[in-house]
């Protein structure tokens, strides 16, 4: 058995010492010849005679010496390098060949490495978290009112606690944290952090260990504990310098001395998994006795235990959940809870699968696009080799060390493009990683791993065999005397090549007609979605959350937020300023509402409605339209009156064709007169119709849940961040540095994860087009340098310019119609399966298949028009004598 | 066919240069070749070329050491000798090679007989 292993070691080292041992064994043939010659004329042979003997003897030097390396090497690695080095020479000489087919190869691979790794994270690749599988999220089964119906209160979550027998632990975190909740009091200004209350057992049920110090324990989750803080691991890094010894240290957080008792590790984004594009710091305990009268607003997961399936514990919520109260204190607030589990990792993105599955596709498409690209150059070229490659048959190659050589050839193409690629992949995934705007899950997370690695070496692989093999088999099936006979440079031959370019091209244009018919309608859809009356103004608003100092007396508040509206107002520049809770498409809450009537209402009459705790000016200030009565005042907040602005759409549902102004309604539980009606506001995208909303003064009944200063003006936002802190400042002196942002900013992010995938597909189909109008000039580029002579002709005898010129036209436009007639079928069957992605636009949307017929037809006519030109500038006398 | 000299089975050459390196000592090249040839009163088609892929083939296994050294007639030439591995290996080889002419010899010397035996 030794003897096979050491034989393998000593042929590989053979591989390595040719040279000397070639010599080597020269000598010792020398040596041989040497002795038999001697021999020979001992035996008393003359001189010539003898040495003749001995070499027809020793029988053929040369062929000992391959046989002799053949037994002691690596013959085919032998070949292999032979191969090698040859595809490097040709790619040497055909420089600009080789840059171009690197180029489009780079583009092709380097596009689905980066694409397969984002869907690789969000949707293939488990979540980050132990047995992740067993992770699941509880909502409610009809959230028709945003965050607040996905909630349940403490009361509920406590009970589902300890009477559930599925899951091993379920927690949960408060939904309605707004960014930047925190301010931490340092040396310098406060800084701003953004804080998330998690329930008891959070970080344990979803299987986080803290990367320092230790997680929450039981204790610090009642009433009067000791405060404590876990931090995250890059505000840790950022803030405190990465040390180590912060683990016990006591920060001061508004104004609260707080222990810090950990860092959770870098791996654990909690914005990625649960609020997309959102930064988290800090993470404190949820004490439940602070939040018992407060409503829904726990978010609630659970780990199943071991053996539990999503449909068993489904079943135990169905049973379990309606039989809850919502809160102890209050009997009379009725139970009946609905909740839905759905597997955390399916809750997170499900929703992008379709989107990511097209992303995947056109991906796929743009792959092939090359290939079919890249064949048909190598076809130009095998068409231009086709002498060298019968040559080389004639000289006795045979054909399957043809086709080894052109699939090395388009090994080491494809080799070196996956390689560019996945460098242009690692620069663009680092950079989309780092885009907190897109509100896209996990994208944090996304890395060049080696799944990714695999893959390119699979898209390599399969690019390589698709674009190789075809150029290899022609290449190598040639009928040797007619290409040795043919010019190259006749009219009749390569007819079968010319029709095999052309049907490659054809495919071509049809599959750019696909990826370009996609990005039309996504287009389209996104332009409708900007499109969208949001009901108040984006541009020319900007928002700074406040500090309003222990804002919990109503009086105090009041006062100092009159002070905050009316200095900011007084800005030069700004056109009016006001103060909400809560701002459209960032978090929202809603209670219920409904019309004081004869009837002593019930449960069922409550409508859920998203509250926005204001004050006066900040409809204004929006940009929101009073359609009837009259804005808040400040003396509705000093009187603690109250009132309330409807939108359109509760003032419809509660008094059906009446003026709902002067009217009673009961908001918030307190009975409160409707004193305005505003057009609807679309509160979480720009996507989802407007749902009911109020607006409320904030009064000792109404308490708001922080406070975003909003104010108009034209000035740029960079502008006036400056004067606007400095006011703040100085009404406040722990005005935290808070970001100042546009409004706009607020939309985008909203419509981020579909702005990422049309830029995605649309620069699929700019790649697509690009190809494909080179891959037309190559053709007719082609069989005009072909028909040179043909031209040269009909010129003679009287063909004008410009017909020439129509002809090679015609027949670029011949083949760009064909193409586009296969791929509106093609795309009429894909627009289809997208139809679920688009937004107000049909799959058969006029305008996404003209604006690809008009920039497909542009294209192929430039790409038709340049080698038209080269032809109509034939001489008929140089074209005859070229032969 | 008959005045034709003997096509050499593919491994038998190999088993030859060992036995002739465990009879006569070490030798070079030629000298091999030519105690072969002797050997086998020249019935053996011997290209003396084709002892080298199989020199530098039982050198890999292990089975001869190769040096150099000067011949009788002072000439500089590369001595091979048998090593104990390759020893064994002639051993087992031997033993095969009996086994196999014996067996090959009784089919060949096969007389038509009854049914049974």
């Amino acid at each position: 058995m030794s003897h096979f292993f050491r034989e393998a070691l000593n042929r590989m080292r053979s591989f390595f010492r040719k040279r000397p041992l070639d010599q080597e064994l020269d000598e010792e043939m020398a040596a041989h010849l040497e002795m038999a010659v001697e021999e020979n004329i001992a035996r008393g042979m003359p001189a010539g005679e003898a040495r003749r003997l001995a070499l027809a003897r020793f029988g053929g030097v040369q062929q000992a010496r391959e046989a002799h390396r053949e037994t002691r090497g690596l013959p085919w690695l032998d070949v292999m390098m032979q191969d090698l080095s040859f595809t490097f020479r040709t790619m040497r000489r055909d420089r600009a060949f080789t840059i171009v087919a690197l180029l489009i190869l780079a583009l092709g691979i380097g596009a689905n490495v980066t694409v397969f790794s984002v869907v690789n994270t969000i949707l293939l690749r488990p979540l980050p978290l132990r047995d992740s599988q067993q992770l699941v999220r509880i909502v409610e089964k009809d959230p028709r009112a945003g965050e607040s119906s996905k909630t349940y209160t403490a009361d509920a979550t406590q009970d589902f606690q300890q009477q559930n027998r599925s899951f091993q632990s379920v927690s949960g975190y408060f939904a309605f944290t707004g960014p930047d909740n925190f301010k931490l009091i340092g040396q310098d200004q406060p800084l701003p952090l953004t804080g998330i209350l998690v329930a008891e057992e959070f970080f344990q049920t979803l299987g986080v260990e803290p990367a320092l110090g230790r997680l929450f324990k039981a204790g610090e989750f009642v009433k009067k504990a000791q405060p404590v803080a876990l931090l995250t691991y890059p505000v840790w890094k950022r803030q405190f310098g990465g040390d180590r010894s912060i683990v016990g240290r006591t920060v001061d957080l508004n104004n609260t001395s707080v222990t810090v008792i950990g860092v959770l590790p870098e791996t654990f984004d909690f914005g990625s998994i649960f609020s997309p594009g959102a930064r988290v710091d800090l993470f404190t305990p949820y004490i439940m006795d602070d939040f018992r009268d407060d409503g829904n607003d726990l978010a609630l997961i659970g780990r199943l235990k071991p053996g539990v399936t999503v449909g068993q514990a489904q079943r135990e919520v169905d049973q379990l959940l309606p039989q809850l109260y919502f809160e102890h204190k209050h009997p009379e607030y009725g139970k009946g809870y609905t909740g839905q589990v759905t597997e955390l990792k399916e809750y997170i993105s499900g929703k992008l699968r379709r989107s990511l599955i097209v992303l995947w596709c056109a991906v796929g498409l743009i792959l092939l696009i090359v290939c079919v690209n890249l064949s048909n150059l190598l076809l130009a070229r095998a068409a231009a080799r086709s002498k060298e490659f019968a040559m080389r048959t004639a000289l006795g190659a045979r054909r399957g060390r043809l086709v080894r050589q052109s699939l090395t050839e388009s090994f080491v193409l494809a080799g070196a493009g996956a390689m560019v690629g996945l460098a242009l992949s690692y620069l663009v995934i680092s950079y989309l990683a780092h885009q907190g705007s897109i509100a896209l899950p996990l994208l944090s997370m996304v890395r060049v791993d080696g799944r990714a690695l695999e893959w390119t070496v699979l898209v390599a692989v399969s690019a390589a065999i698709l674009f190789g093999a075809m150029p290899g088999l022609r290449m190598s099936d040639g009928n040797l005397q007619e290409v040795l006979k043919d010019s190259g440079h006749g009219t009749s031959s390569g007819r079968k090549h010319d029709r095999l370019r052309s049907t490659l091209v054809i495919a071509e244009i049809a599959l750019a007609c696909v990826l370009l018919v996609g990005a039309g309608l996504l287009l389209r859809s996104f332009l409708h979605v900007l499109d969208v009356d949001l009901g108040f103004e984006a541009s020319a608003a900007a928002t700074i959350s406040l500090d309003d100092g222990d804002g919990r007396d109503p009086a105090k508040r009041t006062a100092i937020w009159q002070e905050f509206v009316s200095r900011s107002s007084a800005i030069p520049g700004v056109e009016a300023a006001g103060i909400s809770d809560n701002l459209p498409m960032s978090r929202n809450r809603s209670w219920g509402i409904a019309a004081k009537g004869q009837l002593k209402s019930s449960a069922q009459d409550f409508i859920p409605v998203f509250v926005y705790i204001v004050s006066p000016g900040y409809l204004k200030a929006m940009g929101m339209r009073l359609k009837e009565g009259r804005d808040i005042r400040w003396d509705d907040l000093y009187n603690n009156r109250s009132v309330v602005i409807l939108n359109e759409t509760v003032a419809r549902k509660l008094w059906p064709s009446q003026d709902p102004i002067g009217r009673t309604a009961i908001a918030g539980g307190m009975d409160s007169e409707v004193i305005g009606v505003i057009s609807d506001v679309r509160e979480s995208s720009a996507e989802e119709n407007a749902g009911a909303q109020m607006y409320l003064p904030s009064t000792k009944q109404f308490g708001p849940e922080g406070a975003n200063l909003v104010v108009r003006s034209k000035l740029p936002s960079s502008a006036l961040a400056m004067p606007v802190m400095r006011t703040l400042r100085q009404i406040n002196q722990g005005q935290p540095a808070t970001e100042f942002k546009r409004i706009q900013t607020l939309v985008d992010h909203s419509t981020s994860p579909r702005r990422f995938f049309v830029l995605l597909v649309g620069s699929f189909a700019g790649l697509g087009i690009l190809l494909a109008s080179l891959g037309i000039y190559g053709v007719i580029s082609y069989s005009v340098t072909r028909q040179t002579q043909e031209i040269g002709i009909r010129m003679a005898l009287g063909a004008t310019e410009s017909r020439v010129q129509l002809g090679v036209i015609w027949k670029t436009l011949r083949l760009a119609l064909i193409g586009m007639t296969v791929g509106i079928f093609a795309s009429v069957v894909v627009a289809r399966l997208i139809a679920s992605l688009l937004f107000r636009t049909a799959p058969t949307d006029p305008f996404a298949f003209a604006g690809m017929v008009v920039l497909l037809g542009v294209v192929a006519l430039l790409a038709g028009y340049l080698p038209a030109r080269r032809a109509s500038k034939i001489h008929p006398l140089v074209a005859l004598r070229t032969q | 066919m008959v005045d034709s000299k003997l096509n050499l089975l593919q491994g038998t050459l190999d088993v030859m240069v060992l036995q002739t390196l465990e009879v006569m000592g070490p030798l070079h090249g030629y000298g091999i070749a030519r105690r072969i040839e002797q050997v086998s009163s020249n019935e053996v088609l011997l290209n003396q070329g084709t002892i080298y892929a199989s020199l530098v083939r039982l050198q890999q296994r292990g089975w001869i050491a190769g040096r150099w050294g000067t011949s009788d007639n002072n000439r500089k030439a590369k001595f091979y000798s048998i090593t104990r591995a390759g020893q064994k290996q002639l051993a087992k080889d031997t033993a095969y090679w009996q086994r196999l002419s014996a067996v090959v010899g009784r089919v060949l010397t096969m007389q038509p007989q009854g049914d049974e035996e």
